[in-house]
Formats: structure tokens, sequence, C-alpha cells
């Protein structure tokens, strides 16, 4: 990735962020953690890998994203509004009564949403069926599944896991969002997902494991897993919760918690300093 | 009540429809025998998937191939397609409005082979409740071929019961013409009305026969569209006859009585029966014998019938 390029979709991130904690703060309510560790795969996505038409929402070549986790549906939000699938002065009617931006993903009500998801476990068999239907239509189309570590709890991601590979369906492309806390606390102390890896290569999947807030190192393995055939891609995204914000980072009560006042202040401070450092 | 049968009424018509649609892809838990699909395997395996036994991740792949333009049967044993898979039918198939036939064979005591493990009392009950989720029973094999192939045509979440093995014929193929929530009056009557529907039907019609040579008239309604129902079917029954027994291979709970009784009730109240499984769990043997000792066979329904009428009026 260029310096240049390197440097938008940096500045990028940075407005998403700031979409994502306004929008929680004036919804009251939300999951900020788990959405602020996904922001810089998310951008990665939508503004410069997936093949999408903001106009034509249902493209039929297009790519297509998976939110499974979710609950980090105001990651989305941001980042389909950032992409302009709708307006951003929508954002702060979430989770407001009568909204289109229901707390989790209704693909009904957002125009880019592909599945409406918020239990969890669902969306890599959907993912799966997604790429199975793009191999028989002969589209050159990819589809990607963000899940996140305390998901791989639910025994229905490895049954998709077993499936994807008996298939063979090389055009499914899954990013775990491995920020190692869930709502009861620390993923480790509560139902150990690890050695994560290896149990997807047992798997019999392609595994590369990044550091999920690089933009370089994100782009890089898009561009490995689809040059490698027969296998389904897992990309194991080491992440931070609550990344960017001083405060937030690394603790598991950010999976889903209101900003007070004070708390919102000093988030905007920090991205406003951030962007600073970024245009030196 | 013996009928003709057709050997395998389900597999074949599954088999034909993928002739007919390119769209159609089968989806499988590792039961393609008692599914039935075997032989839409045969002919179209580019279009058929095994997942092996993993029914949640079945639904799931189905939901996902149909977001993306496909029709979608996915079938196992009706106990595991609706009660194991609860919540990924309702929010990947049913919240997201997939067009993934949810195919449930053997339904309530018809798996009687295998027991309570396997039967499904209670999937009626939860597929009407899920919004958008249209849900049908049918009788015979003709039935059973024309809903199917409504299913093929309608886009949509759906539920269908399905006999497998031998299916009786009881509907004339050159007449029989199936619609979306409307009933078939089977036999008129005054005196009473029997809505039935399913592997019951023949003995609702038996118990209306014996009825009749005791000068009592019974209106049979076959009901194997239960979501979307036949409200006015229902209604002119209450009006015309003055009390109901429904009769179900379901538990008493929430199916076919409790759709017709939330009819009834808030619009044209009679006295009504209904005949199900009463709060109990199923248990291995023939059809004929767990009809019986269910109470659900046409000696059953008859006492229920001349019971119902008693209360007319009081």
């Amino acid at each position: 990735m260029d310096s240049k390029l390197k440097k938008e979709l940096q500045a990028k991130c940075l407005d998403v962020k700031r979409d994502v904690i306004s929008i929680i703060y004036t919804a009251g309510s939300g999951h900020p953690g788990g959405s602020l560790s996904a922001v810089e795969i998310l951008t990665v996505l939508y503004f410069q890998e997936m093949k999408i038409r903001t106009e034509e929402p249902a493209w039929p070549d297009r790519d297509k994203f998976i939110l499974s986790k979710g609950h980090a549906a105001p990651l989305v939000y941001a980042i389909l509004a950032e992409r302009g699938f709708f307006p951003k002065t929508e954002l702060a009617t979430f989770n407001a009564p009568g909204t289109n931006l229901q707390k989790h993903l209704d693909m009904h009500l957002v125009p880019g949403v592909e599945l409406s998801t918020g239990s969890l476990g669902q969306g890599l068999s959907a993912g799966i069926g997604m790429a199975l239907a793009a191999r028989l239509d002969k589209r050159d189309s990819h589809v990607y599944v963000l899940v996140g570590d305390g998901e791989l709890q639910e025994g229905q991601i490895w049954e998709a896991a077993m499936s994807a590979a008996q298939f063979k369906v090389d055009n499914l492309i899954v990013f775990l969002d491995k920020n190692n806390c869930q709502v009861d606390g620390f993923t480790r102390d509560i139902c150990n997902i690890d050695p994560v890896d290896e149990k997807w290569q047992s798997f019999g999947w392609h595994v590369q494991t990044i550091d999920g807030h690089d933009l370089s190192q994100i782009e890089d393995a898009i561009v490995k897993a689809k040059s490698v055939p027969g296998k389904p891609h897992i990309i194991i995204a080491n992440t931070i919760k609550g990344k960017g914000i001083s405060y937030m980072e690394n603790k598991p009560e950010w999976h889903a918690r209101a900003f007070t006042e004070e708390e919102y202040k000093q988030a905007m401070e920090e991205l406003y300093q951030q962007e600073r450092a970024l245009q030196k | 009540m013996n009928y003709p049968t057709q050997l395998q009424p389900f597999g074949h018509a599954l088999a034909e429809l993928g002739a007919i649609d390119e769209r159609i892809i089968v989806i499988d838990a590792d039961l393609q025998r008692a599914t039935e699909t075997n032989f839409f395997q045969e002919q179209y395996p580019e279009r058929y998937f095994d997942v092996g036994i993993a029914e949640a991740n079945m639904v799931g792949i189905s939901a996902g191939l149909a977001l993306s333009g496909k029709t979608v049967f996915c079938g196992t044993f009706s106990s595991f397609i609706t009660q194991r898979v609860c919540d990924q039918v309702v929010i990947s198939v049913g919240y997201c409005r997939s067009n993934v036939k949810l195919i449930g064979v053997e339904p309530g005591i018809a798996s009687g082979r295998n027991g309570a493990s396997h039967q499904a009392l209670l999937d009626i009950a939860i597929m009407r409740a899920i919004p958008g989720m249209t849900v049908f029973d049918p009788a015979d094999a003709i039935e059973l071929r024309a809903m199917l192939k409504y299913l093929a045509e309608n886009p949509g979440p759906a539920y269908m019961r399905v006999p497998r093995g031998k299916v009786p014929v009881i509907f004339d193929e050159t007449t029989y013409r199936f619609e979306a929530g409307k009933a078939a009056m089977l036999r008129d009557g005054k005196d009473a009305a029997i809505i039935s529907g399913g592997i019951l039907l023949p003995e609702a019609i038996q118990a209306a026969e014996n009825l009749a040579a005791k000068g009592v008239q019974a209106r049979v309604l076959n009901m194997g569209s239960i979501k979307p129902i036949d409200k006015q079917a229902i209604l002119a029954a209450a009006r015309d006859t003055g009390c109901i027994v429904t009769a179900e291979n379901h538990s008493s709970y929430g199916g076919l009585g409790g759709a017709v009784a939330e009819i009834v009730s808030q619009n044209c109240p009679v006295p009504m029966r209904i005949l199900g499984i009463e709060d109990r769990f199923g248990e291995v043997g023939p059809n004929d014998w767990l009809l019986a000792r269910f109470g659900l066979n046409a000696d059953a329904i008859e006492k229920a019938v001349i019971e119902t009428i008693e209360k007319k009026g009081r």
C-alpha cells in the first residue's frame, strides 16, 4: 500500500471512529469496544477492496460483506454512511424508536446490509451459502465475513468451518476480530479459543495471522487469500478492543456501554490529536 | 379406510421440479434417503449439497443461497428442522425473509418407528408463530405434490410437513386444485364441523361416515394450508353447524386447533373441541396404534363430535 493511500485510509478510519462514538453517545447505548476493534478491517474492505455499487446495492456481481458479530452494527452504519449508501445525518437515529438503524443489523431496513444478524454464530453459514451461489452462477465475486473471537464459542461456527473446507469455497474470506474480550471478561478466562490458528488449519482452512490495525497487512492478506485456490480463507486479525481511545483499550467492560459526556469529549479530543499527528 | 398409495411422491416431485427450475437447490443433513432427495441428487448433483449432521449450518447455508436468488429446499426429520434449529429458522430464514423451504419429514406421530426424540409434536406451534412463515400439512400424495409446486413458484419462507415412503392417494388428481389459504370441504353437514388435515384426514372422513350412519351430519374441512388459513371457511363452519371439532397430528397446544380457536373465539364463538396429543411426549409404535393410544382415531373423533354437539345452545 503506498503511503498516500495509507494516509487517506488512516484519515477515513478516524472519521469512522468519530461516527461510531457519536452514534453510541447520542443513542445512549451500543457496543463500542467491538466496533472500534474492526474499524481498519472494514475501512480496507469498503474503501479499497470490495467491488460494490452504492447506487445499485443489489448489483448481482458485487462482493458481499456479512457482519456475523451483529452487535458491531454502529461500525457498519458508519462505514455505509461514509461510503454513501445513505445520508450521514441518519446516523443520529441509531437505536431510536422507529429508526432504520436498529441495535443489530436488519438487512431490509438498511441498503448495503447483506444479512440480518445479532444472534451469534449464524453469519458464517450464510456466507458459505452466498459463496456457493456465486460459484454456481460463475460470478467472480467474493464473500467476506467478520466473526468475533467470543463468537467462536458458538457450535455452528465449527459446523460451518468443516463445511466450507469440504465444499472448497475459496471465494470466502473470513476475518476473525480477535480482541480477546467478551461480555463477561477475557475470552481466555471464560472459554479459551486458543490456539485459534491451529484450530482453523486443522479444519482445512488457509490461515493468515496479522495485526488487525495495520492497513497494509490487511490489504496484503486479502490479496494473498485471493491467490490461494481450493480452500476457504481466514485472516486472524489480532486487535485491541476499544482501539484508539486510551481509557477503552483492552477493557471488556467496553463491550456494551454508553459514553458519559466527559468520556465522549475525551474520545473526540484523542481522535483530534491523532488526526493532527497524521497530518504532520 | 384403504386408499391406494404412491411411493415416495415427495422425492420424485422434487426431482421433477429440478428440471423445470434451475434455481432450485437441495440441501441435506445426512438423511437423503429419509428425505427422498437422492432422486434430485442423482439428476442434479451440482445443485445438491449434503452438509453432514449439522442442521444449524444447513439452515444457514440455505439462507445464504436463497438470498443470492436460489430457491432452496432443505430438509430433515420434522423435529430437527423446527425444534433443534429454531433460532436459525427464526433469524436466518424468517427475519431475513429467505426463500428457504423447510421440509419436515415424518411429522408428529408418523416418526413412530423412532419414538419421542424424533416425533415433532410442536412443530406447527413453533413455525406458525414465525412472522411470514407459510405452513402446510398435506393429507395425501396429490396435495403434497400440489403444495410442493406452489412452494417452488412462490418466494418466501415456508415449512412443509412431508410424509415419506408410501403415501395415500385420497384426492382425485384430475379435479384437485390447491390454493394457499383455502380449505376444501370434503363433505357437508349441518350438525357439526370436523376440521382436520395431514395424516389425520382419513380418520376425520371415517368419523363423519360413522356419524352419518347414526343420523348425525358432520361437515369435513381439509385444512392442509395452516398458514395462511382459510378464515372464511372456519367462520362459515361455525355459523352453519354451531360447533367445531379439530383433529390433528400435533400437540393440542398451538397447532391447527389453536389456529382455528383463535379465529372462532374472536369472531363467532361456538363450542369447540381440540383433539391433539395432550401435554405429553410421543413413543414408538405404528400409526394406527399410536392414533388409538392418543385418542385421535375415527372412533375418538366421532365421540368428540357427539360430546361437542351436546354443548350447543347451553
